[in-house]
Protein backbone atom coordinates (compact mmCIF):
# COMPACT_ATOMS: atom_id res chain seq x y z
CA UNK A 1 0.00 0.00 0.00
CA UNK A 2 2.85 2.39 0.89
CA UNK A 3 4.53 1.67 -2.45
CA UNK A 4 1.28 2.41 -4.27
CA UNK A 5 0.96 5.76 -2.49
CA UNK A 6 4.52 6.73 -3.46
CA UNK A 7 3.80 5.83 -7.07
CA UNK A 8 0.59 7.85 -7.08
CA UNK A 9 2.25 10.88 -5.53
CA UNK A 10 4.78 10.95 -8.36
CA UNK A 11 2.32 10.36 -11.18
CA UNK A 12 -0.88 12.05 -10.08
CA UNK A 13 -1.60 15.61 -11.19
CA UNK A 14 -1.51 18.16 -8.39
CA UNK A 15 -4.44 20.47 -7.61
CA UNK A 16 -2.03 23.33 -8.41
CA UNK A 17 -1.86 22.09 -12.04
CA UNK A 18 -5.24 23.69 -12.73
CA UNK A 19 -4.93 26.58 -15.19
CA UNK A 20 -8.36 28.21 -15.20
CA UNK A 21 -7.56 30.59 -18.07
CA UNK A 22 -6.58 27.69 -20.33
CA UNK A 23 -9.56 25.53 -19.36
CA UNK A 24 -11.89 28.48 -20.01
CA UNK A 25 -10.66 28.54 -23.61
CA UNK A 26 -11.41 24.83 -23.95
CA UNK A 27 -14.92 25.48 -22.61
CA UNK A 28 -15.51 28.48 -24.96
CA UNK A 29 -16.26 30.58 -21.91
CA UNK A 30 -14.75 34.08 -21.60
CA UNK A 31 -13.85 34.83 -17.99
CA UNK A 32 -12.87 38.21 -16.56
CA UNK A 33 -9.53 38.53 -14.78
CA UNK A 34 -11.39 38.61 -11.45
CA UNK A 35 -13.39 35.45 -12.24
CA UNK A 36 -10.24 33.66 -13.37
CA UNK A 37 -8.42 34.51 -10.13
CA UNK A 38 -11.43 33.67 -7.96
CA UNK A 39 -12.10 30.30 -9.65
CA UNK A 40 -8.39 29.48 -9.49
CA UNK A 41 -8.55 29.78 -5.69
CA UNK A 42 -12.00 28.21 -5.18
CA UNK A 43 -11.55 25.28 -7.55
CA UNK A 44 -8.05 24.76 -6.19
CA UNK A 45 -9.71 24.16 -2.81
CA UNK A 46 -12.25 21.78 -4.36
CA UNK A 47 -9.42 19.83 -6.03
CA UNK A 48 -7.43 19.77 -2.76
CA UNK A 49 -10.49 18.17 -1.16
CA UNK A 50 -10.84 15.76 -4.08
CA UNK A 51 -7.19 14.71 -3.75
CA UNK A 52 -8.57 12.39 -1.06
CA UNK A 53 -9.72 10.06 -3.86
CA UNK A 54 -6.06 9.08 -4.35
CA UNK A 55 -6.26 7.10 -1.11
CA UNK A 56 -8.77 4.69 -2.61
CA UNK A 57 -7.43 1.45 -4.01
CA UNK A 58 -9.18 1.20 -7.36
CA UNK A 59 -6.96 -1.49 -8.82
CA UNK A 60 -9.08 -3.88 -10.88
CA UNK A 61 -12.27 -1.87 -10.28
CA UNK A 62 -14.47 -1.30 -13.33
CA UNK A 63 -15.57 2.32 -13.86
CA UNK A 64 -19.33 2.99 -13.56
CA UNK A 65 -20.62 5.36 -16.23
CA UNK A 66 -24.22 4.78 -15.15
CA UNK A 67 -26.07 3.65 -12.06
CA UNK A 68 -27.31 0.53 -13.85
CA UNK A 69 -25.81 -0.91 -16.99
CA UNK A 70 -28.51 -0.70 -19.65
CA UNK A 71 -27.35 -1.59 -23.15
CA UNK A 72 -28.62 -1.25 -26.69
CA UNK A 73 -32.00 0.24 -25.96
CA UNK A 74 -33.53 1.05 -29.33
CA UNK A 75 -37.01 2.12 -30.25
CA UNK A 76 -38.77 1.42 -33.51
CA UNK A 77 -37.58 3.77 -36.24
CA UNK A 78 -41.01 5.04 -37.21
CA UNK A 79 -41.88 8.48 -38.53
CA UNK A 80 -43.74 10.62 -36.01
CA UNK A 81 -44.71 14.26 -35.75
CA UNK A 82 -41.89 16.68 -34.97
CA UNK A 83 -41.43 20.44 -34.86
CA UNK A 84 -42.44 22.47 -37.88
CA UNK A 85 -39.81 24.76 -39.40
CA UNK A 86 -41.54 27.73 -37.81
CA UNK A 87 -41.57 26.06 -34.39
CA UNK A 88 -37.92 25.06 -34.65
CA UNK A 89 -36.98 28.67 -35.37
CA UNK A 90 -39.26 30.16 -32.72
CA UNK A 91 -36.51 30.74 -30.16
CA UNK A 92 -33.66 31.50 -32.56
CA UNK A 93 -31.72 34.65 -31.58
CA UNK A 94 -31.53 35.42 -35.32
CA UNK A 95 -33.39 33.76 -38.18
CA UNK A 96 -34.25 34.65 -41.76
CA UNK A 97 -35.76 32.85 -44.76
CA UNK A 98 -36.46 29.78 -42.66
CA UNK A 99 -32.83 29.52 -41.54
CA UNK A 100 -30.78 30.09 -38.38
CA UNK A 101 -28.46 33.03 -38.91
CA UNK A 102 -25.06 32.29 -37.38
CA UNK A 103 -22.00 34.42 -36.85
CA UNK A 104 -19.71 34.48 -39.88
CA UNK A 105 -17.27 31.56 -39.88
CA UNK A 106 -15.18 32.42 -42.97
CA UNK A 107 -13.18 35.56 -43.71
CA UNK B 1 -63.64 25.13 6.14
CA UNK B 2 -63.43 28.25 4.01
CA UNK B 3 -62.05 28.74 0.53
CA UNK B 4 -58.83 30.17 1.96
CA UNK B 5 -58.10 26.78 3.61
CA UNK B 6 -57.98 24.95 0.26
CA UNK B 7 -54.29 25.65 -0.58
CA UNK B 8 -53.23 24.05 2.72
CA UNK B 9 -54.92 20.71 2.03
CA UNK B 10 -53.32 17.51 0.81
CA UNK B 11 -54.06 15.89 -2.55
CA UNK B 12 -56.05 13.17 -0.77
CA UNK B 13 -58.18 15.75 1.09
CA UNK B 14 -58.79 17.77 -2.08
CA UNK B 15 -59.76 14.64 -4.03
CA UNK B 16 -62.58 13.98 -1.56
CA UNK B 17 -63.90 17.54 -1.81
CA UNK B 18 -63.60 17.60 -5.60
CA UNK B 19 -65.24 14.22 -6.12
CA UNK B 20 -68.00 15.10 -3.67
CA UNK B 21 -68.58 18.30 -5.70
CA UNK B 22 -68.05 20.33 -2.53
CA UNK B 23 -65.54 22.47 -4.38
CA UNK B 24 -64.70 22.85 -8.06
CA UNK B 25 -61.22 22.67 -9.60
CA UNK B 26 -61.64 26.37 -10.49
CA UNK B 27 -62.26 27.27 -6.84
CA UNK B 28 -59.14 25.38 -5.78
CA UNK B 29 -57.04 27.21 -8.37
CA UNK B 30 -58.48 30.60 -7.50
CA UNK B 31 -57.80 30.05 -3.80
CA UNK B 32 -54.27 28.95 -4.60
CA UNK B 33 -53.74 31.95 -6.85
CA UNK B 34 -54.92 34.29 -4.11
CA UNK B 35 -52.60 32.68 -1.57
CA UNK B 36 -49.64 33.03 -3.96
CA UNK B 37 -50.48 36.67 -4.71
CA UNK B 38 -50.49 37.43 -0.97
CA UNK B 39 -47.50 35.39 0.14
CA UNK B 40 -45.12 34.98 -2.74
CA UNK B 41 -43.74 38.54 -2.61
CA UNK B 42 -42.18 37.42 0.70
CA UNK B 43 -41.17 33.89 -0.35
CA UNK B 44 -40.34 34.18 -4.08
CA UNK B 45 -41.03 30.51 -4.78
CA UNK B 46 -42.43 31.07 -8.30
CA UNK B 47 -40.83 32.28 -11.51
CA UNK B 48 -43.97 32.20 -13.67
CA UNK B 49 -47.63 31.25 -13.61
CA UNK B 50 -50.31 31.06 -16.26
CA UNK B 51 -53.63 31.43 -14.45
CA UNK B 52 -55.78 31.64 -17.59
CA UNK B 53 -54.47 28.41 -19.08
CA UNK B 54 -54.81 26.70 -15.69
CA UNK B 55 -58.39 27.90 -15.25
CA UNK B 56 -59.28 26.61 -18.70
CA UNK B 57 -57.80 23.23 -17.74
CA UNK B 58 -59.65 23.36 -14.41
CA UNK B 59 -62.99 23.97 -16.11
CA UNK B 60 -62.38 20.97 -18.36
CA UNK B 61 -61.01 18.75 -15.57
CA UNK B 62 -62.45 15.29 -14.98
CA UNK B 63 -62.34 14.88 -11.20
CA UNK B 64 -62.87 11.14 -11.45
CA UNK B 65 -59.33 10.76 -12.84
CA UNK B 66 -56.55 9.80 -10.37
CA UNK B 67 -55.36 13.43 -10.04
CA UNK B 68 -58.36 15.15 -11.61
CA UNK B 69 -58.31 18.90 -10.97
CA UNK B 70 -55.21 18.86 -8.72
CA UNK B 71 -52.82 21.78 -9.43
CA UNK B 72 -49.10 20.91 -9.40
CA UNK B 73 -46.17 23.36 -9.29
CA UNK B 74 -43.26 22.43 -11.53
CA UNK B 75 -39.54 23.13 -11.22
CA UNK B 76 -38.42 25.42 -14.02
CA UNK B 77 -36.07 22.70 -15.36
CA UNK B 78 -39.01 20.56 -16.53
CA UNK B 79 -40.65 21.33 -19.86
CA UNK B 80 -44.36 22.13 -19.92
CA UNK B 81 -45.72 22.98 -23.36
CA UNK B 82 -46.10 26.75 -23.90
CA UNK B 83 -44.96 27.61 -20.36
CA UNK B 84 -41.62 29.33 -19.70
CA UNK B 85 -38.72 26.93 -19.10
CA UNK B 86 -35.62 28.89 -18.14
CA UNK B 87 -33.82 26.85 -15.46
CA UNK B 88 -33.63 30.25 -13.71
CA UNK B 89 -30.85 31.14 -16.15
CA UNK B 90 -30.35 34.30 -18.17
CA UNK B 91 -29.23 32.15 -21.11
CA UNK B 92 -32.77 30.70 -21.39
CA UNK B 93 -34.73 33.88 -20.63
CA UNK B 94 -37.81 33.96 -22.85
CA UNK B 95 -37.65 30.27 -23.72
CA UNK B 96 -40.92 28.33 -23.57
CA UNK B 97 -41.43 24.58 -23.54
CA UNK B 98 -42.00 23.13 -27.03
CA UNK B 99 -43.53 19.93 -25.62
CA UNK B 100 -44.58 18.29 -22.36
CA UNK B 101 -41.95 16.30 -20.49
CA UNK B 102 -43.08 12.67 -20.20
CA UNK B 103 -43.70 13.15 -16.46
CA UNK B 104 -45.88 16.19 -17.24
CA UNK B 105 -47.77 14.42 -20.05
CA UNK B 106 -48.58 11.57 -17.64
CA UNK B 107 -49.70 13.95 -14.89
CA UNK B 108 -51.93 15.80 -17.37
CA UNK B 109 -53.39 12.51 -18.61
CA UNK B 110 -54.21 11.72 -14.96
CA UNK B 111 -56.08 15.02 -14.69
CA UNK B 112 -53.45 17.14 -12.89
CA UNK B 113 -52.98 20.79 -13.81
CA UNK B 114 -49.35 21.96 -14.04
CA UNK B 115 -49.69 25.40 -12.53
CA UNK B 116 -46.63 27.61 -12.43
CA UNK B 117 -42.88 27.14 -12.65
CA UNK B 118 -40.80 27.31 -9.50
CA UNK B 119 -37.49 28.95 -8.72
CA UNK B 120 -34.27 26.95 -8.56
CA UNK B 121 -30.52 27.25 -8.56
CA UNK B 122 -29.49 28.00 -12.14
CA UNK B 123 -29.46 24.71 -14.09
CA UNK B 124 -30.03 22.93 -10.74
CA UNK B 125 -26.48 23.76 -9.63
CA UNK B 126 -26.61 24.67 -5.99
CA UNK B 127 -27.94 23.79 -2.55
CA UNK B 128 -29.64 27.03 -1.56
CA UNK B 129 -31.56 28.48 -4.57
CA UNK B 130 -29.33 31.55 -4.22
CA UNK B 131 -27.82 30.73 -7.63
CA UNK B 132 -31.07 31.65 -9.42
CA UNK B 133 -30.36 34.43 -11.93
CA UNK B 134 -33.76 35.91 -11.07
CA UNK B 135 -34.02 36.03 -7.26
CA UNK B 136 -33.31 33.95 -4.17
CA UNK B 137 -36.23 32.00 -2.62
CA UNK B 138 -36.76 32.34 1.13
CA UNK B 139 -37.45 29.62 3.65
CA UNK B 140 -41.08 29.94 4.84
CA UNK B 141 -39.99 28.96 8.39
CA UNK B 142 -37.49 31.83 8.59
CA UNK B 143 -37.26 34.25 5.72
CA UNK B 144 -33.66 35.15 6.58
CA UNK B 145 -32.72 31.58 5.66
CA UNK B 146 -32.36 29.58 2.48
CA UNK B 147 -34.98 26.97 1.51
CA UNK B 148 -32.29 24.55 0.32
CA UNK B 149 -31.78 23.70 -3.31
CA UNK B 150 -31.73 23.25 -6.07
CA UNK B 151 -35.52 22.60 -6.02
CA UNK B 152 -35.91 25.36 -3.40
CA UNK B 153 -38.92 27.01 -5.04
CA UNK B 154 -40.79 23.70 -5.23
CA UNK B 155 -40.10 22.92 -1.54
CA UNK B 156 -40.88 26.44 -0.28
CA UNK B 157 -44.13 26.57 -2.29
CA UNK B 158 -45.43 23.36 -0.69
CA UNK B 159 -44.30 24.42 2.80
CA UNK B 160 -45.89 27.87 2.48
CA UNK B 161 -49.22 26.56 1.19
CA UNK B 162 -48.48 28.12 -2.20
CA UNK B 163 -48.73 24.70 -3.86
CA UNK B 164 -50.58 21.49 -3.06
CA UNK B 165 -47.61 19.48 -4.31
CA UNK B 166 -44.76 20.06 -6.73
CA UNK B 167 -42.15 18.46 -8.92
CA UNK B 168 -38.41 18.76 -8.45
CA UNK B 169 -35.33 17.11 -9.86
CA UNK B 170 -32.59 15.48 -7.82
CA UNK B 171 -29.02 15.08 -9.08
CA UNK B 172 -27.23 15.01 -5.71
CA UNK B 173 -30.00 15.79 -3.23
CA UNK B 174 -31.92 18.60 -4.94
CA UNK B 175 -35.33 17.20 -3.96
CA UNK B 176 -34.50 15.68 -0.55
CA UNK B 177 -32.32 18.50 0.82
CA UNK B 178 -34.83 21.36 0.24
CA UNK B 179 -37.69 19.08 1.38
CA UNK B 180 -35.78 18.55 4.65
CA UNK B 181 -35.00 22.22 5.16
CA UNK B 182 -38.60 23.29 4.40
CA UNK B 183 -40.28 20.49 6.42
CA UNK B 184 -42.02 18.67 3.56
CA UNK B 185 -41.83 15.22 1.95
CA UNK B 186 -39.44 14.83 -1.00
CA UNK B 187 -38.86 11.61 -2.94
CA UNK B 188 -35.95 10.86 -5.27
CA UNK B 189 -36.95 7.75 -7.19
CA UNK B 190 -34.56 5.06 -8.40
CA UNK B 191 -32.50 6.22 -11.39
CA UNK B 192 -34.59 5.40 -14.47
CA UNK B 193 -37.89 5.08 -12.58
CA UNK B 194 -39.21 8.35 -14.06
CA UNK B 195 -38.38 9.34 -17.63
CA UNK B 196 -35.95 12.25 -17.97
CA UNK B 197 -37.42 13.23 -21.34
CA UNK B 198 -38.18 16.94 -21.03
CA UNK B 199 -35.96 17.51 -18.00
CA UNK B 200 -33.18 19.94 -18.93
CA UNK B 201 -30.04 17.83 -18.46
CA UNK B 202 -27.54 18.66 -15.73
CA UNK B 203 -25.77 15.32 -15.07
CA UNK B 204 -27.48 12.67 -17.15
CA UNK B 205 -26.30 9.62 -15.19
CA UNK B 206 -27.59 11.10 -11.90
CA UNK B 207 -30.68 13.24 -12.68
CA UNK B 208 -34.17 12.07 -11.61
CA UNK B 209 -37.54 13.83 -11.48
CA UNK B 210 -39.53 13.31 -8.28
CA UNK B 211 -42.39 14.70 -6.18
CA UNK B 212 -42.48 17.09 -3.20
CA UNK B 213 -45.64 17.00 -1.10
CA UNK B 214 -47.15 17.45 2.36
CA UNK B 215 -47.63 13.75 3.01
CA UNK B 216 -46.05 10.48 1.98
CA UNK B 217 -49.38 9.43 0.45
CA UNK B 218 -49.40 12.48 -1.82
CA UNK B 219 -45.83 11.78 -2.96
CA UNK B 220 -46.84 8.16 -3.71
CA UNK B 221 -49.89 9.33 -5.69
CA UNK B 222 -47.69 11.52 -7.90
CA UNK B 223 -44.91 8.98 -8.40
CA UNK B 224 -47.23 6.13 -9.43
CA UNK B 225 -48.58 8.37 -12.20
CA UNK B 226 -45.18 9.62 -13.44
CA UNK B 227 -43.14 6.41 -13.23
CA UNK B 228 -42.59 3.86 -15.97
CA UNK B 229 -40.61 3.10 -19.07
CA UNK B 230 -40.56 5.68 -21.88
CA UNK B 231 -39.31 5.15 -25.45
CA UNK B 232 -38.00 8.73 -25.33
CA UNK B 233 -35.54 7.94 -22.51
CA UNK B 234 -33.34 4.92 -23.13
CA UNK B 235 -32.27 4.90 -19.46
CA UNK B 236 -35.86 4.61 -18.18
CA UNK B 237 -36.39 1.23 -16.53
CA UNK B 238 -38.78 -1.29 -18.03
CA UNK B 239 -40.17 -2.51 -14.71
CA UNK B 240 -43.80 -2.66 -13.57
CA UNK B 241 -45.01 0.35 -11.58
CA UNK B 242 -46.62 -0.69 -8.30
CA UNK B 243 -49.66 1.20 -6.98
CA UNK B 244 -47.57 2.79 -4.23
CA UNK B 245 -50.46 4.66 -2.61
CA UNK B 246 -52.47 1.43 -2.21
CA UNK B 247 -49.56 -0.34 -0.48
CA UNK B 248 -48.71 2.22 2.21
CA UNK B 249 -50.02 0.33 5.22
CA UNK B 250 -47.56 -2.25 6.47
CA UNK B 251 -46.35 -3.94 9.61
CA UNK B 252 -42.80 -2.91 10.46
CA UNK B 253 -42.20 -5.94 12.68
CA UNK B 254 -38.98 -7.57 11.61
CA UNK B 255 -38.09 -4.89 9.04
CA UNK B 256 -34.34 -4.31 9.30
CA UNK B 257 -33.15 -0.69 9.29
CA UNK B 258 -29.49 0.19 8.91
CA UNK B 259 -27.74 3.17 10.40
CA UNK B 260 -24.42 3.69 8.62
CA UNK B 261 -21.78 4.48 11.22
CA UNK B 262 -19.96 6.73 8.72
CA UNK B 263 -22.92 9.13 8.69
CA UNK B 264 -22.48 10.07 12.34
CA UNK B 265 -19.70 12.46 11.53
CA UNK B 266 -18.30 15.26 13.62
CA UNK B 267 -19.89 18.52 12.55
CA UNK B 268 -23.43 17.16 12.47
CA UNK B 269 -25.70 19.57 14.31
CA UNK B 270 -26.53 18.25 17.82
CA UNK B 271 -30.27 18.90 17.37
CA UNK B 272 -30.23 17.03 14.05
CA UNK B 273 -28.39 14.14 15.71
CA UNK B 274 -30.89 14.07 18.58
CA UNK B 275 -33.86 14.08 16.16
CA UNK B 276 -32.41 11.14 14.22
CA UNK B 277 -31.78 9.19 17.44
CA UNK B 278 -35.39 9.81 18.49
CA UNK B 279 -36.61 8.73 15.05
CA UNK B 280 -34.62 5.50 15.26
CA UNK B 281 -36.06 4.75 18.70
CA UNK B 282 -39.50 5.43 17.24
CA UNK B 283 -38.94 2.97 14.40
CA UNK B 284 -37.78 0.47 16.98
CA UNK B 285 -41.00 0.99 18.96
CA UNK B 286 -42.95 0.31 15.75
CA UNK B 287 -41.28 -3.09 15.56
CA UNK B 288 -38.35 -2.45 13.23
CA UNK B 289 -35.00 -3.99 13.97
CA UNK B 290 -32.04 -1.57 14.05
CA UNK B 291 -28.82 -2.88 12.58
CA UNK B 292 -25.42 -1.15 12.56
CA UNK B 293 -24.01 -1.10 9.06
CA UNK B 294 -21.00 0.33 7.31
CA UNK B 295 -20.75 2.15 4.00
CA UNK B 296 -16.94 2.30 3.93
CA UNK B 297 -16.59 4.70 0.98
CA UNK B 298 -18.98 7.34 2.35
CA UNK B 299 -16.14 9.77 2.87
CA UNK B 300 -15.37 9.75 -0.86
CA UNK B 301 -18.90 10.30 -2.15
CA UNK B 302 -18.87 14.09 -2.21
CA UNK B 303 -15.63 14.36 -4.25
CA UNK B 304 -16.73 11.55 -6.56
CA UNK B 305 -20.04 13.29 -7.05
CA UNK B 306 -18.62 16.73 -7.86
CA UNK B 307 -16.18 15.29 -10.40
CA UNK B 308 -18.79 13.17 -12.21
CA UNK B 309 -21.60 15.74 -12.02
CA UNK B 310 -19.49 18.64 -13.29
CA UNK B 311 -17.95 16.50 -16.05
CA UNK B 312 -21.40 15.56 -17.34
CA UNK B 313 -22.63 19.14 -16.91
CA UNK B 314 -19.76 20.59 -18.94
CA UNK B 315 -20.78 18.33 -21.83
CA UNK B 316 -24.53 18.91 -21.43
CA UNK B 317 -24.18 22.69 -21.24
CA UNK B 318 -22.13 22.81 -24.47
CA UNK B 319 -25.49 23.05 -26.27
CA UNK B 320 -25.96 26.62 -25.05
CA UNK B 321 -24.16 28.27 -27.94
CA UNK B 322 -26.49 31.14 -28.85
CA UNK B 323 -27.39 29.68 -32.25
CA UNK B 324 -30.71 27.82 -32.14
CA UNK B 325 -32.25 29.24 -28.96
CA UNK B 326 -31.35 31.21 -25.90
CA UNK B 327 -29.30 34.30 -25.29
CA UNK B 328 -26.75 35.52 -27.86
CA UNK B 329 -24.09 38.21 -27.20
CA UNK B 330 -24.43 41.39 -29.27
CA UNK B 331 -22.16 42.12 -32.25
CA UNK B 332 -19.73 39.21 -32.07
CA UNK B 333 -16.41 39.77 -33.87
CA UNK B 334 -16.12 36.16 -34.94
CA UNK B 335 -17.41 32.73 -33.94
CA UNK B 336 -14.98 32.33 -31.05
CA UNK B 337 -16.07 35.71 -29.64
CA UNK B 338 -19.72 34.69 -30.25
CA UNK B 339 -19.37 31.52 -28.15
CA UNK B 340 -17.10 32.98 -25.49
CA UNK B 341 -19.19 36.07 -24.78
CA UNK B 342 -22.60 34.41 -25.21
CA UNK B 343 -21.69 31.91 -22.52
CA UNK B 344 -19.89 34.48 -20.34
CA UNK B 345 -22.90 36.81 -20.39
CA UNK B 346 -25.56 34.08 -20.25
CA UNK B 347 -24.30 31.85 -17.41
CA UNK B 348 -24.02 32.77 -13.73
CA UNK B 349 -20.96 32.28 -11.53
CA UNK B 350 -21.74 28.81 -10.16
CA UNK B 351 -22.54 27.41 -13.60
CA UNK B 352 -19.27 28.83 -14.95
CA UNK B 353 -17.37 27.38 -12.00
CA UNK B 354 -18.80 23.93 -12.66
CA UNK B 355 -18.21 24.11 -16.42
CA UNK B 356 -14.55 24.90 -15.70
CA UNK B 357 -14.19 22.05 -13.19
CA UNK B 358 -16.00 19.60 -15.45
CA UNK B 359 -13.99 20.57 -18.52
CA UNK B 360 -10.79 20.24 -16.50
CA UNK B 361 -11.48 16.74 -15.12
CA UNK B 362 -12.26 15.55 -18.66
CA UNK B 363 -9.28 17.26 -20.30
CA UNK B 364 -6.25 15.48 -21.71
CA UNK B 365 -3.78 14.57 -18.98
CA UNK B 366 -6.38 14.79 -16.19
CA UNK B 367 -9.14 12.44 -17.35
CA UNK B 368 -7.61 9.31 -15.80
CA UNK B 369 -6.64 10.98 -12.54
CA UNK B 370 -10.00 12.60 -11.91
CA UNK B 371 -12.93 11.44 -14.06
CA UNK B 372 -11.96 7.80 -14.60
CA UNK B 373 -10.87 7.43 -10.96
CA UNK B 374 -14.17 8.96 -9.79
CA UNK B 375 -16.09 6.47 -11.96
CA UNK B 376 -14.20 3.62 -10.30
CA UNK B 377 -14.91 4.97 -6.83
CA UNK B 378 -18.54 5.20 -7.93
CA UNK B 379 -18.46 1.43 -8.48
CA UNK B 380 -17.13 0.96 -4.94
CA UNK B 381 -19.89 3.20 -3.54
CA UNK B 382 -22.51 1.15 -5.41
CA UNK B 383 -20.97 -2.03 -3.98
CA UNK B 384 -21.11 -0.55 -0.45
CA UNK B 385 -24.87 -0.17 -0.82
CA UNK B 386 -25.31 -3.59 -2.40
CA UNK B 387 -23.55 -5.19 0.59
CA UNK B 388 -25.51 -3.11 3.10
CA UNK B 389 -28.80 -4.11 1.48
CA UNK B 390 -27.91 -7.77 2.04
CA UNK B 391 -28.18 -7.03 5.78
CA UNK B 392 -30.96 -4.44 5.90
CA UNK B 393 -34.17 -3.47 4.10
CA UNK B 394 -33.60 0.29 4.24
CA UNK B 395 -30.98 2.75 5.39
CA UNK B 396 -31.74 5.65 7.75
CA UNK B 397 -29.75 8.87 8.02
CA UNK B 398 -30.21 12.59 8.49
CA UNK B 399 -31.04 14.24 5.14
CA UNK B 400 -28.71 17.16 5.90
CA UNK B 401 -26.03 17.70 8.55
CA UNK B 402 -27.63 20.98 9.67
CA UNK B 403 -30.93 22.87 9.47
CA UNK B 404 -31.32 25.73 6.96
CA UNK B 405 -28.48 28.23 6.94
CA UNK B 406 -28.70 32.01 6.48
CA UNK B 407 -28.97 33.60 3.04
CA UNK B 408 -25.51 34.69 1.92
CA UNK B 409 -23.76 32.63 4.59
CA UNK B 410 -22.05 30.28 2.15
CA UNK B 411 -22.27 31.91 -1.25
CA UNK B 412 -18.60 32.93 -1.15
CA UNK B 413 -17.43 29.44 -0.18
CA UNK B 414 -18.38 26.85 -2.83
CA UNK B 415 -16.63 23.98 -1.06
CA UNK B 416 -18.66 24.53 2.10
CA UNK B 417 -21.82 24.81 0.00
CA UNK B 418 -20.99 21.48 -1.68
CA UNK B 419 -20.78 19.78 1.73
CA UNK B 420 -24.52 20.49 2.26
CA UNK B 421 -25.17 17.43 0.03
CA UNK B 422 -22.95 15.10 2.02
CA UNK B 423 -25.74 12.66 3.03
CA UNK B 424 -27.73 12.75 -0.18
CA UNK B 425 -25.41 12.40 -3.15
CA UNK B 426 -24.37 8.79 -2.54
CA UNK B 427 -27.92 7.67 -3.41
CA UNK B 428 -27.59 9.32 -6.82
CA UNK B 429 -24.19 7.73 -7.43
CA UNK B 430 -25.63 4.31 -6.51
CA UNK B 431 -28.88 4.95 -8.42
CA UNK B 432 -31.05 3.90 -5.47
CA UNK B 433 -34.19 5.63 -4.18
CA UNK B 434 -34.47 7.89 -1.13
CA UNK B 435 -37.04 10.01 0.62
CA UNK B 436 -36.83 12.87 3.11
CA UNK B 437 -39.63 13.30 5.64
CA UNK B 438 -40.05 15.74 8.56
CA UNK B 439 -38.73 14.27 11.82
CA UNK B 440 -38.38 17.21 14.21
CA UNK B 441 -37.36 20.81 14.68
CA UNK B 442 -34.23 22.66 15.71
CA UNK B 443 -34.33 25.98 17.61
CA UNK B 444 -37.69 25.17 19.18
CA UNK B 445 -37.01 27.84 21.83
CA UNK B 446 -36.85 30.60 19.19
CA UNK B 447 -39.55 32.31 17.14
CA UNK B 448 -38.40 30.47 14.04
CA UNK B 449 -38.03 26.73 14.64
CA UNK B 450 -36.34 25.01 11.70
CA UNK B 451 -37.44 21.64 10.29
CA UNK B 452 -35.16 18.59 10.36
CA UNK B 453 -35.38 15.89 7.70
CA UNK B 454 -35.02 12.13 8.02
CA UNK B 455 -33.71 10.29 4.99
CA UNK B 456 -34.80 6.73 4.21
CA UNK B 457 -32.90 5.08 1.37
CA UNK B 458 -34.07 1.87 -0.26
CA UNK B 459 -32.89 -0.67 -2.80
CA UNK B 460 -33.21 0.12 -6.49
CA UNK B 461 -36.91 -0.07 -7.45
CA UNK B 462 -37.94 -0.63 -3.82
CA UNK B 463 -39.91 2.62 -3.55
CA UNK B 464 -42.78 0.63 -2.05
CA UNK B 465 -40.75 -0.22 1.05
CA UNK B 466 -39.42 3.32 1.41
CA UNK B 467 -42.94 4.75 1.17
CA UNK B 468 -44.22 2.21 3.72
CA UNK B 469 -41.54 3.11 6.26
CA UNK B 470 -42.02 6.83 5.70
CA UNK B 471 -45.80 6.50 5.96
CA UNK B 472 -45.59 4.47 9.19
CA UNK B 473 -43.32 7.11 10.74
CA UNK B 474 -45.50 9.98 9.52
CA UNK B 475 -48.78 8.46 10.67
CA UNK B 476 -47.42 7.97 14.19
CA UNK B 477 -45.84 11.44 14.52
CA UNK B 478 -47.10 15.01 14.15
CA UNK B 479 -44.14 16.76 12.53
CA UNK B 480 -45.77 16.94 9.10
CA UNK B 481 -48.82 18.73 10.49
CA UNK B 482 -46.90 21.83 11.56
CA UNK B 483 -47.04 24.72 9.11
CA UNK B 484 -44.87 27.83 9.03
CA UNK B 485 -47.48 30.39 7.86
Amino acid sequence: MAATSDYLRKHMPEPSDLDVAYVAQLARLDLTAEETALFQTQLGQVLEHAAKLREVNVEGVEPAAHAFPVFDVLREDEPRPGLTQEEALRHAPRAANGLFIVTRVVE
Amino acid sequence: MTKSDLPGLTISELQKLLRGREVSPREVLEALHERIETLDPQIDAYLSRDLDAALAAADAADVSLPLGGIPIAVKDAISVERQPCTCASKILRGYRGMFDATAIARLKAAGAIPFGKTNMDEFAMGSSTENSSVKPTRNPWDRARIPGGSSGGSAAAVAAGEAIASLGSDTGGSIRQPAALCGVVGMKPTYGRVSRHGLVAFASSLDQIGPLARTVRDAALLLEVMAGVDPNDSTSLDAPVPAYSAALESNLRGVRLGLPKEYLIAGIDPEVRAAIDTALAHFSSLGAELVDISLPHTDYAIDTYYIIATAEASANLARFDGVRYGYRAENPLDLSDHYGRTRAEGFGAEVKRRIILGTYVLSSGYYDAYYLRAQKVRTLIRQDFARAFEKVDAIISPTTPEPAFLLGERSADPLRMYLADIFTNAANLAGICGISIPCGFAREETENPLPIGLQIMGRALDETRVFQLAHAFEQSTDWHRRRPL
